[in-house]
């Protein structure tokens, strides 16, 4: 019969010195999923509220928020009263040549007079207040757009996965 | 030689000034300090006397989008300046009420 000796090591000791606990600093994480005028403000509107008050805030730009971020559509998003239920507007009306374009004009002027920044500019303004702005990769993959198609305000394109790992104790909001 | 003054100021619940007028660039210095912004520099100065002009003359603070564009101090140094929350740490320490609006 073999004998098996067994040698038993003693692992040096680790000490394992935790850090103090450091203050968790309350956080937002926004999805905007619409590309819409009238979707477009909420995201931006709460993400830059959200550090004006010291709070964090990321957002991630997916499907058609894509538009949002996006060099070539982002200050031409339209208001799109067609299959909008939420505008209250007779769909019959809202099929209408120019409907789109005077609804659209109509808000830009009514966010203008309230200091609103266009869809950029807040972008611009998001990004120097130092939240994080994101873009989905599959949406990315799905229009075929590139980081270079994206305004320079994003950071970065990266997976949902990612996305819920920088969303780790946030407050998550879906638009 | 030095000289203190005593200063009865009013404010409310939250800490934010309730009349304009008693404030002082002392009283500032005060409220920055508590805030953990010490010292006060010139820049700070320049955004602090910005919003306060802007509210002797429309009646309202300026929003965070005016600084920026106006006072000659940029919305990311106004982070670096006044960090965590520069909108209600401008207007406490600037003597004006809690900023109501969105922008």
């Amino acid at each position: 019969m073999e004998e098996f000796t067994v040698q038993q090591k003693t692992m040096p000791e680790f000490i394992v010195q935790e850090e103090p606990a450091k203050e968790k600093n309350r956080k937002l994480a926004i999805i905007c999923s619409k590309g819409s005028l009238d979707m477009a403000y909420p995201g931006l509107v709460l993400a830059n509220a959200a550090r004006m008050m010291g709070i964090d805030a990321d957002l991630f730009f997916t499907f058609w928020g894509i538009d949002i971020i996006s060099k070539s559509k982002v200050d031409h998003l339209q208001v799109t009263p067609v299959g909008n239920p939420a505008m209250h507007m007779p769909q019959m009306v809202s099929v209408l040549p120019g409907i789109s374009m005077m609804a659209t004009s109509m808000m830009s002027k009514e966010l203008g007079k309230l200091d609103m920044p266009p869809v950029h500019e807040f972008l611009t303004m998001i990004h120097d207040a130092g939240a994080g702005i994101y873009a989905c990769r599959m949406a990315a993959e799905m229009m075929h757009i590139q980081k270079e198609d994206l305004v320079e305000e994003v950071d970065e394109i990266i997976g949902a996965m990612e996305f819920l790992e920088k969303a780790e104790g946030a407050q998550l909001l879906f638009i | 030689m030095t000289a203190t003054a005593e200063l009865t100021v009013k404010f409310d619940k939250e800490g934010f000034m309730t009349d304009p007028n008693e404030w002082t660039p002392a009283i500032a210095e005060v409220l920055a300090r508590e805030d953990k912004i010490d010292p006060l520099t010139e820049r700070h100065w320049q955004v602090i006397r910005f919003v306060r002009d802007e509210f002797q003359k429309s009646g309202e603070s300026p929003t965070l989008r005016t600084i920026n564009k106006k006072s000659g101090v940029q919305t990311k140094e106004l982070y670096e300046l006044f960090p965590q929350g520069p909108a209600k740490k401008v207007a406490r320490i600037a003597g004006l009420g809690k900023p109501k609006g969105c922008i």
